[in-house]
């Protein structure tokens, strides 16, 4: 390995910090490894992270150096991805991973067609908000590389959402990653493509061609470390050249299983503002939903900012779905259960598809072609519409 | 120090302070007989026939009361982290040179980081109460002279009550008062809503100070403490910070996690049965505690369902459920914020009580067991579910008991705790210091599931069918183990010396504190 520097930081420091850590770490040429270690779980912990930054020490080489750690609870995950970009800014080159082993339960596939009402987005530099974010059971995780992370802790960011794919337990949600805009977003690729990610978000999209760079480099890293189950991509709108392409996009890859929006950023192209009744996106949104649903994909809305309005978000769900989306993003946990209260059928809806698919079956039976359920005629969409309801019913425990 | 193992396998000394200790014997185990302590008799005669008890300052009041080396002193902490008064009750004892007093607080806050120059220097010989944040640093460091004892608010008034402690001068701290003595919290700059923690001090102390900063003139009404028992009262311009004393307003937390530990909470006293007409349940202030109220309300009034009486720590939560008709009445063990104040000001169905009619475990009962359901916090749980409050996992004190070993008799006692901290464990093999037994402790509900105690079968056979994650404690300890990176490591203890006790709800002793080695 080669070095220019002898020392360098990495990590977070400060009394507002928590379930996070600092180091320092400067080379020396003898007198082996000096650990200094500040932890606030010492006593409980100390041993434990000792061990762990001297394992850490000899996998990557490093025989000689004063090492700081600053520890306000870290997890083990956290602590060796903060290790390891301590480490990588000492050597600029270095290609070896340190990896924890993969929990278990992490161990799970997707499919293409699976719910995604919501998806709660996790800045990807936040340790603290991983650990318990399946807890409140979002369809989906995403473990976001691109706006929420700083530019200078983007190699921080890869590294902790890396570890977070093997280590973390999400309790069986989808697990997305939005990696950042291309190019950059496919240098994201290899710290997540063989961790087991299931859906990747690329954000800014505004040709097929991205789509297709991005699938390709999927397809390469999957071959290259053995990865076989299916790596799906969600295409994020978020330009008014993006509405123009959406259905282009939309169709790009066999892969892709959603197509959403982001507005802030399609407004802001616009020189408009996002207004709560959003008359300056109702086109954008209809273009969406109308591209996802011609390419069969699912169309999934934009988040709803605004996270102490519980009543504004049910209604923007409300709205979200008679325009024909099948999900919206989330910023905050407690969206969660608003949302899939908003996306899942009412109870009339419910009623309603059930008579209509028993006279349709007793119809069957009968061999009579024309089915009527009172003065109206069930013709096949309806009888199709309402399959739908019933099973949208089941999924979300309502039927 | 000889340490004798009691009935719950913890090592406790023999004596403390030169006093005579019972180890635990088990809960409910020990009754003792004899007699309760003996206030000494009065007469009127003695005391000013207008009334007027009034003296110049706390300095004339501590002199005429007889302080002297070596008495035990009591205070009360209605005024919480807003108390100048304490503070300035033993600049005065120091100024008069007096030393080894026995200080006899119902709780101590971060404020009273000033007085450990007072233990420094040996005017406060230790401290029975609680020893909190700097207090309880110093104390868990082995610093203090003597040692530590640790009560409940029902332990503190059995103590008082039982002739263990006796308090030689009570001061007490009146947001209102008259001149003769008679005194509440519910009016006044410094109000706090009540004062019932100052009840077992003004009934037994030999001599009895009542400092106002709002002097009325004779009736002083509601009488909260009645004159009758008082000595002197002594005005001052005031007793502390008024906003620290109560908050304006008292939020929810916003922790997503702590809100589905409250979602799960009410959920489960919905599912068991517990919620129905006529019932009723204890809440407290910390973030969750006053969650699960909203959660709640949501379902009782969803259902139709109306609660008999609401135990509290009193918030504004507390005072809507009242307001809306939801629960006849609150009984109110110590105020929060400005709405309970206000509340018990003006409605009679919010009802102030004392740690004698909830809580004192040598009565002819106690409120306590009447509760449906109790929602407390823990610092620790183990998998027998016995539970610590008093420390850390690191060895140190960092709280005090309050009224959570008294709650513990609901009959259903849920603790609602994270299942850890940062990277600190909550449910573990062994608590650090054992405060309540796990036979008394019904059900813990965390972020990753909910355990039912084993002896609960009812609770059990109850919630089988529930959407609640329900697990075993173990499994929930396994998990956190997991994610913490295996069995956190014990804190490096002085076994051979006890800084401070653990009183159980009857006098006997059920845990000691350890000095924290340095070289940790």
């Amino acid at each position: 390995m080669k070095n220019i520097l002898t020392k360098s930081t990495a990590g977070k420091r400060g009394d507002n910090v928590r379930s996070d850590c600092y180091f320092e770490i400067e080379l020396t040429n003898s007198a082996g490894i000096k650990l200094d270690i500040k932890s606030k779980v010492a006593s409980m912990y100390g041993d434990s992270i000792k061990k762990q930054l001297n394992e850490m020490c000899k996998f990557f080489g490093i025989k000689n150096a004063n090492i700081l750690l600053e520890d306000n609870g870290a997890l083990p995950f956290v602590m060796a991805a903060r290790f390891e970009l301590v480490v990588k800014r000492l050597f600029p080159d270095l290609n070896k991973q340190f990896f924890l082993p993969v929990n278990k339960n992490n161990l799970t596939s997707t499919t293409k067609e699976r719910l995604r009402r919501s998806r709660l987005y996790l800045p990807g530099n936040e340790s603290k908000f991983f650990m318990n974010a399946g807890l409140h059971k979002p369809d989906g995780i995403i473990l976001d590389l691109e706006d929420s992370v700083a530019y200078s802790e983007k190699e921080a960011a890869q590294l902790l959402v890396r570890n977070a794919l093997r280590s973390v337990d999400f309790y069986g949600v989808e697990r997305m990653v939005r990696i950042n805009q291309l190019p950059r977003g496919l240098e994201d690729l290899k710290f997540i493509v063989p961790h087991n990610v299931h859906v990747i978000l690329i954000p800014k999209c505004e040709s097929p061609n991205q789509v297709i760079e991005v699938e390709n480099e999927v397809n390469r890293l999957k071959e290259e470390n053995h990865v076989e189950h299916e790596i799906y991509f969600m295409p994020i709108i978020e330009s008014a050249l993006g509405i123009i392409k959406a259905y282009e996009i939309a169709s790009a890859s066999k892969n892709n299983c959603a197509l959403t929006i982001g507005l802030e950023d399609y407004t802001a192209d616009l020189g408009t503002q996002r207004t709560i009744e959003g008359k300056e996106s109702f086109y954008a949104r209809s273009i969406i939903v109308n591209a996802a649903k011609a390419a069969g994909i699912q169309a999934i809305d934009t988040v709803f900012s605004d996270v102490a309005d519980m009543e504004g978000l049910k209604q923007s769900v409300i709205e979200a779905k008679s325009l024909g989306f099948e999900g919206k993003g989330c910023i905050h946990p407690r969206q969660v259960p608003v949302v899939h209260e908003g996306f899942a059928p009412t109870s009339e809806e419910i009623e309603k598809a059930k008579k209509i698919v028993l006279s349709f079956e007793e119809a069957e039976k009968k061999g009579i072609g024309v089915v009527s359920l009172g003065s109206k005629m069930i013709d096949a969409p309806v009888v199709k519409r309402a399959q739908k309801t019933i099973q949208l019913a089941i999924l979300n425990d309502k039927a | 120090m000889k340490l004798i193992k009691n009935a719950i396998g913890r090592l406790v000394p023999a004596q403390v302070n030169g006093q005579k200790q019972i180890p635990f014997k088990g809960v409910d185990k020990f009754k003792p007989s004899g007699s309760k302590a003996k206030p000494k008799i009065n007469s009127c005669i003695d005391f000013p026939e207008d009334g007027n008890k009034v003296v110049k300052n706390l300095k004339e009041a501590l002199k005429k009361a007889g302080l002297k080396d070596g008495m035990t002193i009591s205070t009360h902490h209605h005024l919480r982290n807003g108390d100048a008064l304490t503070n300035i009750l033993f600049d005065t004892i120091n100024s008069m040179g007096v030393k080894n007093i026995r200080w006899f607080p119902s709780a101590s806050f971060p404020i009273h980081e000033h007085l450990i120059k007072y233990l420094e220097d040996g005017t406060i010989h230790h401290i029975e109460g609680s020893m909190n944040g700097p207090l309880g640093r110093f104390t868990t460091e082995g610093k203090m002279k003597g040692i530590g004892i640790l009560r409940s608010h029902g332990g503190r008034y059995q103590a008082v009550q039982d002739g263990e402690v006796h308090i030689d001068i009570a001061v007490i701290a009146a947001p209102t008062s008259d001149p003769f003595g008679n005194a509440n919290g519910v009016n006044g700059k410094s109000a706090s809503g009540l004062i019932g923690f100052a009840l077992a001090d003004s009934e037994y102390a030999d001599k009895v100070i009542v400092v106002t900063d709002n002097l009325i003139p004779f009736p002083c009404v509601p009488w909260q403490i009645q004159g009758n028992n008082v000595d002197y009262v002594v005005q001052v311009d005031s007793l502390g910070d008024a906003s620290k004393i109560v908050s304006g307003t008292t939020e929810v937390t916003k922790s997503p996690d702590r809100l589905l530990i409250a979602e799960y909470v009410a959920q489960f006293i919905d599912e068991a049965g517990i919620m129905k007409n006529g019932f009723s349940f204890q809440a407290g202030s910390g973030g969750t505690n006053l969650a699960f109220v909203l959660y709640l309300k949501e379902r009782m009034k969803a259902k139709n369902v109306k609660a008999r009486f609401v135990r509290g720590g009193s918030t504004k939560y507390l005072v809507q459920l009242l307001e809306e008709g939801l629960t006849d009445y609150i009984l109110d063990g110590q105020t929060f914020d400005l709405e309970g104040v206000r509340s018990m000001r003006e409605n009679p169905n919010h009802v102030n009580t004392s740690p004698f009619t909830s809580y004192n475990f040598h009565g002819k009962g106690n409120f306590a067991s009447i509760v449906d359901v109790a929602v407390l916090g823990a610092t620790e749980v183990d998998v027998d579910f016995n539970a610590n409050v008093v420390s850390h996992s690191d060895g140190y004190l960092l709280h005090g008991i309050g009224g959570w070993q008294n709650c513990l008799y609901s009959k259903c006692t849920i603790l609602a705790v994270p299942s850890f901290r940062d990277r600190i464990p909550v449910i573990i093999d062994e608590v650090t210091t054992l405060c309540g037994p796990g036979e008394l402790i019904d059900v813990i509900i965390t972020e990753r599931g909910i355990a039912i105690n084993p002896k609960r079968k009812d609770l059990i056979k109850l919630m089988k069918d529930s959407s609640l994650p329900i697990k075993s404690i173990k499994q929930i300890r396994d998990e956190v183990y997991s994610i913490c990176g295996g069995a956190p490591s014990k804190p490096k203890l002085n076994r051979n010396k006890v800084v401070a006790v653990v009183k159980w709800v009857d006098g006997t002793v059920i845990d000691s504190v350890f000095q924290i080695n340095k070289t940790n």
